[in-house]
This record gives C-alpha cells, structure tokens and sequence, in this order.
C-alpha cells in the first residue's frame, strides 16, 4: 500500500501527509484537555517527547517490536500525565499553564542530560517504521473514538467541566477525578504522536519538543476552534500547511505566520470552527427558504 | 419522617459569622421556603446543603445520614438537586445536552463503554435522551433542545436549570430564587410547575424567595433568616403576621 502511495505521490507531499496525520493525533489530545475539559495546557511536547524517547529506546535497544514500543511509549505518556495531573489540576487557568510549562521544561532538561537519550545529541538510527498508512489508520481511529467520546456520557462531562465547574459539581461530577481522566488520555496520545514521530524522523533530540511546540499544538487547537474536532482537524490542517505555503516568502515566513494567526483570532475569535454545529448551519438554511417563499 | 436537619449549624468566613447556631426540620414531601433580607445567609444555607461549605459547627443530616464533608458530587448522587441565584449553565452546550449533564450522577457508562460504544452504553444513552425529552416537555422547552443555553431568555434559562436537576432523579430539590426576573405570568407558570413536580416526582422543595406572593402561596412551611440567625418559622399565615418578621423583612404597610 505504501510503496504503490509513493508511486503516484510526489515524497515531499507525502511526507507532508504524515507530519499532518502525527500532527493531528497529538492536537486530539490537546484538545480533550485545553479545548474540551478547559484546563490550559502548555506543556503537551513534554508528553511528546516521553512517547517519542520512551519508544525509540525500547526499540533500538532493547528489540521491542515496532506497535509494542509505541504502545508502551503513549502508556509511559498517560502515567506521566496521571501523576502530574494529580497535584496540577487543583489549580486553574494561569497558574495550570505555568505548571505545565516548568513540567515540559523539566522533561526537556531531564532527557538533554539523559545518557541512554544520547543526552544533547539526540537519538539517530530509530527504525523507521511508522508509514503514511499506519498513521492514518491511527488518526482515523482516534478521531472516531476521540467523536463518539465526545457526544456521550464522559465527553459531556468533560464539556461541562469546561462551561461551568460548580454546575458541574451539582449534576454529580467528580470534577477533579475528570480533569485528571481527561489530562490522562489527552498525554496518551501526546505519547503516541511521539512514539510515531520519533519512528518516522529517524532522529530525535531535546530540542525538538522545546516549549515552541507546546505553542504550536496549543495554537492549532484554538485556531480551529476549542473543543471542536473538525476544528482540530481544520486548524492542525493549515498550521502544517502554512509554513510550507510561505516558502515562496523565504525568511519572512515566521512573519507572515504569526501575522495569520493574529488576523485568524480577531476574526474568528472562538476559532474557525469553534461555536459552529451542524444544526446551525441547517437552521440557517431553513430561514432562508422562508424568505424566499415570502418574496 | 425529616428529610433534612440541621441542627446548630454555624458557618464562619473569617471573623464574619454568615450563620448562626441555625435549625431546621424539612419534613418529606414539603414545600419549605426561606426568605429574609439580602445577606441574611439564605444562599449560604443552601451551599452547606450542597457540600460546597463545611460548616464550622453544627450537624447536617439527610435521611438520617450525616453529610456535613460530603463533597458535593457526592450529595448530588445521594439524591439532593439544586439551583443556582445565578444562573449556571453549560452555556456552549445545547439545551438537551445540558439536562443529558444533570444524569451525570445517576448513569454508569464510562469512558471505554462511551468509545467503542458498548451495548450497555448505547442503552443508556438512549434512555437518557428520551428522559431528558420528557424533562424539557415538562419545563416547556422542547421546541429549543438543540439551542445554545446561553440563547435562551431568562426565564427560558431558570426553567432548564430546573430541568436539569430533575434529571439528577432528586428526592430534595433546592431553589434558589426561582422566579428572580421572571414577570407575572411567568410566575404563576412557575408555580404551577413547582406543584407538579412536587406530586409528580414525590420530592421535596426548599426553596429561596424574595417574591413574597408566590412564597406565601405555595410554602408549607417558612422559615425566616435575619443576620444569619433564624428568627420565625412557622406555615405562612403565623409568619405573615409575626411582629419581629414584618419589621425587619416584610415592612409595614402604611
């Protein structure tokens, strides 16, 4: 399946292909935690690069079978996030954003001094396995998982947890065991998106998964719109996109980057796709028709 | 049987004493409604109740069980419902959705059962929008189930609050001024509801008033806070006509 893609596709779109598919599984993650649950995350390369090193290591030195090491990199992710969740998710807003900034950066610090992570250097020769194929059965996985999560029980609660805390309290929520559930499963896949990046770089290093791309997931998760999963999709779309578009632009790219994002937020302040349902847009449709017949 | 005590109940925020060695006995199947001027500790009681405050001293007892540290999930899923002065809603989530939320504390389904959409999930979902369907008949507000919350009118907003503590399956519903800003006709629709879920749903209701004519025509039994002491209580007739309540609440008509 692989071999016939690069056939017909040009690599270099390909490879596009794949950082969008990695790209999306960890925005999903952030999503459930930031843009769902509503506890501002800005420490999700942290997770990141725990899958990404967790999983690289098992499998060049200790032989682990390709899927087991990614599992087990995204399940070291989702226990990181477990027990930092714990203390963190007392706290709100700002402070929960700092919290999460010094973890990612700890994390990073940890891992440039980390002998077996080949410290500074980064890791080289990770087989790379991860294919154009296998990211995108993943993603398609997720996002179903991540949509029907969303519409029932838990994902409501999640929601509930982000619109109104004590309101939430009142309907019988643990908040508290939520907000950690949530943080859980958002750094499982922040987890697994490394263990897939790490697998298809073929090397990796700290810097990497510095607080820049914190920033860049947190950005693709508001641009389209928090708590929305066509606005994950959407926005993780164009912000993997956009610095390959601007290349004609050559070293004006990070200008015409943050330029688009300020122009994006003041006219789409809750995202692209943040406050749009379908049921909107059939109202909307409905109404028209009533003028028409009027006229 | 009592429902809900309280015995001594005493709430300090600092040096300021909200409320003061307070009792009260809310009898099954009672509308018990408290009024009494602004910062008299109305709301304050009624966050006790719900487990967001522990109070300082004194004991809450809900059928027969002490629940003064419960956490307030906790009393949500022991049965006790509430209201909010302030209207708290999920905003950003449609109507339905927003009375789906309030059988938080009465559904199981967890996460992986929500994911791959297990049988025993499925089953409870539906059930659950047929309950809330049924909910929203009642509070009037099924034509709007897929609209924002935060759409509503306010009143519109007050009765889906009310919606959505039903949905908790409460045996005690709290009311925190139910008919603020609604006009009068508003308010006898109120009243109306207020009775019918009463004997509809065999609850009990504890209510917080400033409307005067709708707490007197419908209270069983009111008690009357003052600088969180309370000062009378009694069925609506005594209290109306107690010389200490018209002075320092009600007023005297010139």
């Amino acid at each position: 399946m692989d071999s016939f893609l690069a056939q017909y596709i040009d690599p270099y779109y390909l490879r596009i292909l794949v950082l969008i598919g990695i790209n999306l599984i960890l925005a999903l993650g952030l999503n459930i935690i930031t843009g769902v649950t509503g506890q501002l995350s800005m420490g999700h390369a942290g997770f990141m690069s725990i899958g990404a090193y967790t999983s690289a290591i098992l499998s060049m030195q200790f032989g682990y079978p390709y899927f087991l090491s990614l599992l087990a990199g995204a399940l070291m992710a989702a226990l990181f996030g477990f027990l930092i969740g714990i203390p963190t998710l007392r706290l709100e807003g700002d402070y929960l954003a700092m919290v999460t900034i010094g973890f990612a950066e700890i994390i990073k610090v940890f891992f440039l001094n980390f002998e077996p992570g080949g410290k500074a250097v980064g890791l080289s020769g990770i087989p790379q396995n991860t294919t154009f194929v296998i990211v995108w059965v993943i993603v398609l996985i997720v996002i179903i998982l991540n949509a029907r999560l969303l519409r029932t029980r838990m994902g409501r609660a999640f929601y509930a947890i982000r619109e109104n805390e004590i309101a939430a309290e009142s309907c019988g929520i643990n908040t508290t065991r939520l907000k950690v559930l949530a943080f859980t499963i958002g750094s499982f896949l922040g987890g697994l998106g490394g263990g897939l990046y790490a697998h298809y770089m073929y090397f990796i290093r700290p810097q990497d998964f510095a607080f820049m791309k914190s920033i860049e997931l947190l950005n693709m998760v508001v641009l389209g719109g928090m708590g929305s999963i066509p606005g994950t999709i959407l926005g993780t779309t164009i912000l993997t996109l956009a610095p390959e578009m601007l290349r004609v632009v050559a070293e004006y790219r990070l200008l015409f980057y943050g330029a688009l994002l300020v122009i994006l937020m003041i006219f789409r302040p809750n995202g692209l796709l943040g406050d749009i349902r379908i049921y909107d847009i059939k109202k909307r449709f409905r109404k028209k028709e009533v003028e028409t017949c009027r006229s | 049987m009592p429902i809900l005590e309280l015995k001594d109940v005493t709430q300090e925020f600092g040096g300021l004493r909200a409320l003061n060695a307070v009792n009260l006995t809310v009898e099954e199947k009672q509308i018990f409604g408290i009024i009494g001027p602004n910062g008299a500790g109305k709301t304050t009681l009624f966050n006790i109740i719900t487990g967001i405050y522990v109070p300082t001293q004194g004991e809450l007892l809900f059928k027969n069980e002490i629940i003064n540290k419960t956490p307030p999930y906790t009393v949500a899923r022991m049965g006790i419902a509430r209201t909010f002065q302030n209207i708290r809603l999920f905003n950003k989530l449609s109507v339905l959705d927003n009375v789906k939320v309030g059988s938080h504390g009465v559904t199981r389904a967890g996460v992986f059962g929500n994911m791959l959409g297990l049988p025993a999930s499925r089953r409870e979902e539906k059930e659950l929008t047929e309950k809330a369907q049924l909910l929203l008949h009642l509070v009037g507000l099924y034509e709007k189930r897929w609209e924002y919350a935060d759409s509503l009118a306010y009143g519109e907003q007050r009765r889906l609050e009310i919606a959505r503590a039903l949905a908790l399956n409460p045996t005690l519903l709290l009311l925190d001024e139910p008919a603020a800003g609604m006009n009068s006709s508003e308010k006898v629709d109120l009243m109306e509801l207020i009775h019918k879920i009463r004997d509809d749903k065999n609850l009990t209701i504890l209510l917080v008033e400033h409307d005067m004519n709708l707490v007197m025509n419908i209270c069983e039994q009111i008690a009357v806070l003052e600088y969180g002491k309370k000062i009378a209580e009694g069925p609506p007739e005594i209290v109306k006509n107690n010389k200490k309540v018209i002075r320092s609440y009600l007023g005297v008509e010139a």
